[in-house]
């Protein structure tokens, strides 16, 4: 092994993960707000099309992003109507989202399979960005990397040191108290499933603009899913599902770069990988009944109704 | 606020059975301006998706062929879904019970018995078992959420098949094509209306869900499954065995999906292909709501999803629609079926809560 290899890789395990860790980040933060929305491959590939049809239609990438972002925060707003208005089932709602969402972006996406976008500019401060080895890998991102570092800080911040993350977590946690001291339970929700399906959206987002810059149909591939894994796995905290994505951005690197090692394995059997590997970590965490419930969001998949 | 709801005193039998038909007229009002967006004669475009492909028999024929596997997979899930037991691997469960039967009519190639189609029947639904036993055991052996696990495990079976379609399986006559050889005349299901397509598993499929009525609605273990559903605690303290149920009900919807993968390779493709399904085992999630967890609901909304398969068909080929269509449709009509579900536990009240205390 040498530096020629371990930066490429390096590089490759960033743009796997990066998705990963919007979709996750995301999540928490719905989740701690007592609300379980199993959607997020849905939103993802929404995010996703929408962010490659701006991209395609006019070339600028800020613009790009952002219809990422709002195209999950659309999707978003139905599960947060059904769910928090009208009460529907938090899983079956989810679900509801996910085959939506990959429908209606193969819909969408009929007219751009195809197209090329040339995908997000890197960022390049002459001097360091040249640098051997750190140089492209610290100072050579694009923005959607150097974003999802910062959703990381912002999150775990918010949660933990704001007045607002609080109240967040007190809806979570027991939903009649915090109605009985004045919070809108519903409002604060509402809000957090919102932010959820733009950082899915990011997530889709960075897929289609920068992991293969092009429209493919079902190109998120369970990201979501193992997004939702993420979550637990990090028990909901926003630090561990960052190093917990790039844990499966490593297991992605063994999948494309086995064949150049010269290991003989079948390219399906390569690609199970991240599938088996979800399952195995679920596995690990969940052993330990306790431990699991105790991180748990207490009022986690439960509706709340002003009534009681 | 105008508009809020107001809690049941007990949930409204009639609502139950209400809100799908609620759903469908909701979804169809919908479609007709997603049409109208679209660039479609909105009218023309329903006539194209609902009506065209059943006004001939062989429409009708072929929509039961398609209403087969979503019947079988739906019946299976709505065990599981009364108790609380999420099984969304339906998809990866019919691709091993695919892969399962397919490779004992490869295997019995040359062999003209009889017995040979039961056997693959068997076998394919020992495959969906095999495949659904895995999220029962770690959820009872582990605690791992069987959502996650049987989702993962779709996508392991999808590449499975991927992987024995390009190399082991593949047709040693067949070009390189992804393909395996044709099945034998022994080993394809019988045609029950000569001309068409439809086939036996039609009737496997009924059969299925007359069995599932009676384990539900005369049997201890469908009362069982219904009460660990609506009220955990009293099947705890009642002395239910929660891991048994969850072991069954996922079995059971595994075999079932099982079962749906072999009947679509013996039956209309008639070999093993790359894709054995467009999503049934998805769609079925659906059709177990939609059919509201019974099995006589379950074979209409079997029906009624079939419709969008061929609709989604139809509507492309005469009026060069985008066949998405059919997802989007399908994943609409679910939405508008959980928002209208609303109305079995509240009812709809006009005017202000405060006002009406402050006049109180």
């Amino acid at each position: 092994m040498n530096v020629d290899f371990i930066i490429p890789a390096l590089l490759t395990i960033i743009t796997a993960s990066t998705p990963l860790v919007f979709a996750a980040i995301g999540e928490i933060v719905v989740e701690k707000s007592g609300v379980l929305n199993l959607g997020i491959e849905g939103m993802m590939i929404v995010g996703a099309i929408g962010a490659f049809a701006v991209a395609v239609t006019t070339g600028d990438p800020t613009l790009a992003i952002l219809a990422g972002a709002l195209s999950g925060m659309a999707l978003a707003f139905i599960f947060g109507f059904l769910t928090l208005f009208l009460l529907s089932n938090q899983v079956a709602t989810g679900l509801a989202l996910t085959l939506f969402g990959i429908g209606f972006s193969a819909l969408l996406g009929q007219n751009f399979v195809g197209k090329v976008f040339s995908g997000l500019p890197k960022l390049n401060i002459p001097g360091l960005s040249d640098l051997p080895g750190i140089g492209p890998l610290i100072f050579g991102q694009d923005v959607l990397v150097y974003l999802s570092v910062a959703s990381a800080v912002l999150v775990t911040w918010f949660l933990s040191r704001t007045r607002w993350g609080l109240a967040l977590r007190a809806v979570g946690e027991n939903h009649n108290a915090a109605h009985s001291i004045g919070f809108s339970v519903t409002m604060i929700r509402l809000a957090a499933v919102l932010f959820g399906g733009a950082m899915a959206g990011l997530g889709g987002a960075y897929l289609s603009l920068a992991h293969t810059p092009l429209w493919v149909e079902n190109m998120t591939a369970g990201r979501g899913w193992i997004a939702l894994a993420l979550v637990v796995f990090a028990s909901w905290r926003p630090w561990r599902a960052f190093f917990g994505a790039y844990l499966f951005g490593g297991i992605t690197i063994i999948q494309l770069h086995a064949q150049g090692f010269g290991v003989d394995v079948p390219s399906q059997i390569l690609s199970m990988l991240p599938y088996l590997a979800t399952i195995i970590v679920l596995v690990l965490i969940s052993r330990d009944d306790t431990r699991a419930r105790l991180n748990a969001p207490a009022c986690l998949g439960r509706s709340f109704h002003a009534s009681g | 606020m105008l508009i809020r709801l107001e809690p049941r005193g007990e949930a409204s039998r009639a609502m139950v059975y209400q809100s799908p038909l609620i759903a469908v007229v909701l979804t169809l009002l919908a479609s007709m301006v997603m049409f109208w967006v679209l660039g479609t004669n909105p009218l023309q475009a329903i006539h194209a998706f609902f009506i065209e492909p059943i006004s001939t028999l062989d429409g009708l024929a072929e929509l039961l062929v398609k209403a087969t596997p979503l019947v079988l997979i739906g019946i299976g899930l709505s065990l599981g879904f009364q108790a609380n037991i999420w099984n969304i691997g339906a998809e990866g469960q019919l691709t091993l019970g695919a892969i399962f039967g397919g490779v004992l009519a490869l295997a019995f190639f040359d062999v003209d018995t009889p017995f040979l189609l039961p056997a693959m029947l068997i076998a394919g639904i020992i495959g969906g078992m095999a495949w659904a036993a895995i999220p029962a055991f770690l959820k009872t052996r582990y605690n791992t959420n069987e959502i996650l696990t049987s989702l993962m495990l779709t996508y392991v079976g999808l590449l499975l098949l991927s992987y024995l379609i390009h190399g082991p399986l593949r047709d040693p006559d067949g070009f390189n094509f992804p393909e395996s050889r044709l099945f034998h005349d022994a080993a394809v299901l019988p045609i029950i209306f000569e001309g068409t397509r439809l086939h036996i598993g039609w009737l496997i499929a009924l059969f299925v869900a007359v069995l599932a009525w009676i384990l539900i609605v005369k049997h201890i273990i469908g009362f069982q499954i219904r009460v660990i559903g609506m009220a955990p605690a009293a099947a705890s303290f009642a002395g239910f065995k929660e891991k048994r149920l969850v072991w069954l009900t996922l079995l059971m919807s595994g075999g079932a999906a099982g079962l749906a993968g072999v009947i679509e390779v013996a039956g209309p493709i008639g070999q093993i292909v790359p894709v054995v399904s467009p999503g049934y085992g998805f769609t079925a999630i659906i059709v177990a709501f939609l059919g509201r967890l019974h099995p006589i609901g379950v074979v209409l909304a079997g029906l009624l999803m079939a419709l969008t398969y061929l609709g989604g068909d139809s509507a492309q080929i005469t009026m060069n629609l985008p066949n998405a269509v059919t997802g989007v449709f399908q994943g609409m009509l679910l939405f508008f079926l959980l928002a209208s579900d609303v109305l079995i536990s509240y009812r709809i009240k006009f005017g202000s809560a405060r006002t009406r205390e402050s006049t109180a």
